[in-house]
């Protein structure tokens, strides 16, 4: 008897389903956009924008991986592992399953200018390829096992019925691509906007992130492999 | 729309309770028909690794999702 009451009121809370949205404003670009006593000036409220951006990022907390989490918190971007993972080699095999999926999409060019820096094997050993999402940046597809920068993926998430130009508080545009990434990454690369990295994003800043990726992740390892005490 | 404001709690109920339940699948479906997409955070089986599940219809979310998240949908930027 006891156990069933458990077991309902367990399925009970399970099916409280929230539905959850999210709203959002642009920051003014500048002073320059902003008109002193106007319009512009009463909707702008940093206070809000801080209060928005702390409840985005306490959503992104609740949804992603702790992994994920600690990554955007000390490094301020999350890797996403691409859906296709390989057992053979990861660089030739990953880059060529990558273009399966994208459709045939890449553009021409793209695979001769794709930087082929290789600076060793990190810790992402098995995943063939990977994303690095930013926040309001193009998306990054990388091979974890080389450093080769693929393509970047320019991806927005307009707030739909708000003010012109508005947009997703930083933690949220994050959460937005991890949510569309996992759930459909065909969907989300097919929709983009398909660059050579350089396009927006400066490669040798995105070779520097992978850097200091290997170096947050082999810190972590380490500190998973540390004996207690 | 509340500009500025992060996310905000839309509806909230028990799917058990029939009036609950509708008013879920009334607002579930106004958030798609205005062009947003949903996704419910999930679980893999097996590994944990957390993902997401998109869905396009109130029956499709699992039994057991705590909440759905909508969002606008993604365009080339």
């Amino acid at each position: 008897m006891l156990l069933a009451l458990v077991v309902c009121a367990l399925i009970a809370t399970a099916l409280a389903a929230q539905l959850a949205t999210r709203y959002v404003r642009r920051r003014p670009l500048g002073r320059r956009n902003r008109r002193p006593g106007g319009a512009s000036d009463r909707r702008y409220d940093p206070g809000r924008e801080r209060r928005a951006e702390r409840r985005a990022r306490e959503l992104l907390r609740s949804c992603v991986n702790d992994e994920e989490w600690t990554m955007y918190r000390d490094l301020g971007f999350i890797q996403v592992a691409g859906a296709l993972r390989t057992t053979g080699s990861p660089e030739g095999d990953g880059a060529e399953r990558l273009g399966v999926i994208l459709d045939q999409r890449r553009p021409a060019g793209s695979a001769a200018s794709a930087d082929a820096e290789s600076d060793g094997r990190g810790p992402d050993t098995g995943v063939a390829y990977a994303y690095l999402i930013y926040p309001h940046k193009p998306l990054v597809a990388y091979i974890p096992d080389s450093g080769r920068l693929l393509s970047e993926y320019c991806v927005e998430f307009p707030d739909i019925g708000a003010h012109h130009g508005s947009r997703l508080p930083a933690s949220d545009d994050v959460l937005a691509k991890w949510m569309a990434l996992t759930s459909d990454e065909r969907r989300v690369v097919a929709d983009a906007n398909m660059h050579l990295v350089g396009h927006q994003l400066d490669p040798g800043r995105v070779r520097r992130d992978i850097w200091r990726l290997r170096q947050w992740q082999t810190r972590r390892l380490g500190n998973r492999s540390a004996p207690a005490g | 729309m509340k500009p500025g404001h992060g996310e905000i709690l839309l509806a909230e109920g028990d799917t058990e309770v029939e009036a609950d339940e509708a008013r879920l699948v009334r607002e579930f479906r106004r958030q798609l028909d205005d062009g947003m997409w949903a996704a419910v955070p999930t679980q893999r089986p097996g590994s944990g690794r957390r993902e997401a599940q998109l869905v396009q219809d109130f029956g499709e979310i699992p039994p057991d999702a705590e909440r759905v998240i909508f969002f606008p949908r993604a365009s080339g930027g």
